[in-house]
């Protein structure tokens, strides 16, 4: 926690061992606490605290006029949150998987990203957050897996954000939920519970728009987001036995996204890995990737490599294979080494 | 232009309709008892198909509590119930034909059991195995066949009336003798797609007919937090389409509505809607646990519902069945259903080139060499990646 970007509010230095998910429900707690306009909305939220828990009690300390369930409907969900924001409120939207996010991409991308746009700024729904679990490593299959980040990095207007641990949840979240535009909040539900850490008991935030460094070195840069850190963790342990120094980037914010702190790391290095869980063509790695030789193209001393998904839809019995693990990102990062 | 003719009455005090002078009533035939209600004429159903109906309930009942347990015993990752539900998917699909195409969502089973799935194939798909039709590439419960005319499962909610509502203008185009049958839940009809299948189903007649199951819950949210109506079928009505009601616990309530939907449906060529009442006396699925917003008082007035029993109760008041066969029969589909499950899940995972194959007609060359480059990547790991 010890990170400079953090900005503490108030004077609450009292940490306690949270999960992802109790980190993400002691952030809504803190923005509806400190703030009236916050309301909480989704499928199955209210009372039952959500399929993943992550609104408990929620309703019960702040009614149900503040935290609600809603009927079946995504575009509905959104798009009255989308009126809620625009009528003055801070909605917290929930979409119960990042799968079932797309009946409502009209009103998020024609709508939500717009909206301040094209009224000249007379109108705005600013104080929307959209939260919604992504990614795979729950035998989900097709439709409880995807990661659909770089559809929504496509649309201006629009802001997205993934935590990787349960420090970053709360800390991304709150600002996320005071943030003057539009936020998409992808949490990585595989490690809902798995990550545990030391969380401040009060309210902080960490900056939108901001990487954080979470190891120094010297070899190769390697960058990634949300439950895939893990994974470049682990790579660099393998690594470090070759005698490889990785320096490791968290992304934290994929739109906007901390290029200077990508640059920075990458004319040090000379090297670039990106990883993610969805798919190669048309994955955020390749906007990553293109902005990077541009900027270090002389420093670079192998290609940009990328270890993302295969080009297929999420698959089930060989979830496995199709993820792109330790090892995957190990011998790549071995093969741009080798270069 | 074509401008619609105005043919509404004309009043002269800005009063509104509240729609409170329409109460849809519902269809009930059979008491739980197993005795007919007072002046309920009986469908025709012989006892070979009362037989087959109740059977197959019975099975999927059975299938259902031991594929349960086997999630609970860790051997499957997840499964879905129908139980409470039988005869709302029994009664409907036995009113049609093999050659009317289903478009189910995830708790119709008892469909694919009414055409001829075997337990075997049940087994492969829960499993995802080599012989499963779907290539082990979907959850467990998302079943689907082209010889049953059984469309393949998604999980996403509500996409396929307004597939239905297509399916039935080909069936509509080419003549045939044939409808969809759609089915879904209370939850599902909050989806704009099935504001939008009903409405486009309405407008070009095609022959569909949707069968909402309305069970009272969507996962944890109650139907008084899904609508601020009675239930479903008023929206039928308000898309202009012909709607019906029906005790969904009542299989010859159910049938009869079904035959009578169907017929509207072939010779009429337009939709029909028809709402089941009934209760999801199981949990919404196995990552799922009711206790924590319903209880069991309320779950006990619909155990005492339940439609197996009401249909058994019937079946020995008309000297069509007996305990012992009962018992017989029970015995027999546990011990098929235990040994189909132990083979299922000791067969051998699909071929690891079905990960790639089906995203097209043919794989493109850019995914080929993926494939490749894992396949190296696997040689070089074999321990780590079991195929």
């Amino acid at each position: 926690m010890a990170n400079s970007t953090v900005r503490e509010i108030g004077n609450e230095p009292k940490s306690s061992k949270m999960n992802l998910l109790q980190a993400i429900n002691s952030g809504l707690d803190i923005a509806m606490a400190s703030d009236q306009r916050v309301i909480c909305l989704g499928e199955d939220i209210g009372h039952f605290g959500g399929v993943f828990r992550a609104t408990s009690n929620l309703q019960k300390k702040y009614g149900n006029q503040r935290c609600f369930n809603t009927p079946i409907t995504e575009q509905g969900i959104v798009g009255f949150a989308i009126g809620l924001a625009a009528q003055g409120s801070m909605p917290v939207a929930e979409i119960q998987f990042a799968d079932y996010i797309f009946p409502a991409f009209d009103q998020i991308v024609n709508e939500a990203a717009k909206f301040r746009y094209r009224s000249g700024g007379e109108f705005n729904c600013g104080g929307l957050t959209i939260r919604t679990p992504y990614g795979g490593g729950i035998d989900g299959g097709l439709y409880h897996s995807q990661s659909p980040e770089a559809y929504f990095c496509h649309t201006p207007g629009l802001k997205v954000v993934i935590p990787s641990n349960a420090c970053q949840a709360k800390g991304l979240l709150l600002a996320a939920i005071r943030d003057p535009d539009p936020v998409i909040f992808f949490e990585p539900k595989a490690i809902y519970r798995a990550s545990v850490g030391q969380v401040p008991e009060g309210d902080y935030e960490i900056p939108l728009g901001v990487a954080e460094v979470v190891q120094q070195g010297t070899d190769i840069t390697l960058l990634a987001w949300g439950a895939q850190m893990i994974q470049l963790m682990k790579a660099a342990e393998l690594a470090a036995v070759e005698g490889i120094s990785c320096e490791i980037i968290d992304l934290r914010s994929l739109l906007p996204w901390d290029r200077d702190c990508v640059v920075q790391s990458v004319r040090k290095t000379g090297r670039l890995l990106i990883s993610h869980e969805a798919p190669l063509t048309g994955g955020y790695a390749g906007e990553i990737a293109a902005s990077i030789q541009e900027h270090c193209f002389l420093s670079l001393e192998a290609p940009i490599s990328r270890v993302t998904g295969l080009d297929t839809p999420f698959p089930l019995i060989y979830e496995k294979h199709y993820l792109p693990d330790h090892l995957k990102i190990f011998e790549a990062i071995i093969a741009t080494r080798n270069y | 232009m074509k401008i619609a003719p105005n043919v509404s009455p004309v009043k002269r005090v800005p009063n509104f309709e509240d729609g409170s002078s329409l109460r849809i009533p519902s269809l009930k035939i059979l008491n739980q008892d197993g005795s007919v209600v007072a002046g309920a004429p009986l469908p025709d159903m012989s006892r070979a198909q009362a037989t087959k109906i109740y059977s197959d309930m019975l099975y999927i009942r059975l299938l259902d509590e031991r594929m349960q347990s086997a999630q609970r015993q860790g051997r499957l990752s997840f499964y879905m119930t129908c139980t409470g539900e039988e005869a709302s998917v029994a009664g409907t699909i036995a009113a049609f034909g093999a050659q009317d195409m289903v478009m189910a969502q995830y708790r119709e089973h008892l469909v694919l059991r009414y055409r001829g799935f075997t337990t075997a194939q049940f087994m492969n798909q829960l499993f995802g195995n080599l012989d499963d039709l779907g290539k082990g590439r979907q959850m467990p419960v998302h079943y689907g066949s082209r010889e049953l005319n059984i469309m393949t499962i998604s999980s996403p909610l509500a996409t396929q009336i307004p597939q239905a509502a297509g399916y039935a203008y080909g069936q509509k185009l080419k003549g045939k003798d044939a409808c969809t049958l759609c089915y879904f839940g209370e939850g599902a009809a909050s989806e704009g797609d099935f504001h939008a299948g009903l409405n486009m189903a309405a407008v070009h007649k095609t022959p569909v007919v949707f069968v909402v199951r309305n069970n009272g819950y969507a996962i944890s949210t109650p139907c008084s937090e899904q609508f601020a109506t009675d239930g479903i079928a008023p929206r039928g009505l308000g898309y202009g389409i012909k709607t019906i009601r029906v005790d969904g616990n009542d299989i010859l309530a159910v049938y009869a509505a079904s035959v009578e939907a169907r017929r509207i449906a072939i010779q009429e060529q337009r939709p029909v809607l028809i709402e089941t009442i009934s209760y999801r006396l199981g949990a919404h699925s196995t990552s799922d646990d009711p206790s924590g917003y319903r209880n069991k008082e309320e779950e006990q007035i619909w155990r005492d519902k339940d439609p197996i029993q009401r249909m058994k109760n019937w079946m020995i008041a008309q000297r069509w069945w007996d305990e012992t066969s009962d018992s017989d029969l029970q015995k027999s589909y546990r011990t098929e259903i235990l040994a189909e499950l132990k083979l299922a899940e000791q067969r051998d995972k699909p071929p690891l080139g079905d990960l790639i194959t089906d995203v097209y007609k043919s794989v493109p060359s850019r995914l080929l060499e993926q494939f490749q480059a894992l396949e190296a990547h696997i040689a070089k790991y074999p321990d780590h990646y079991s195929v």
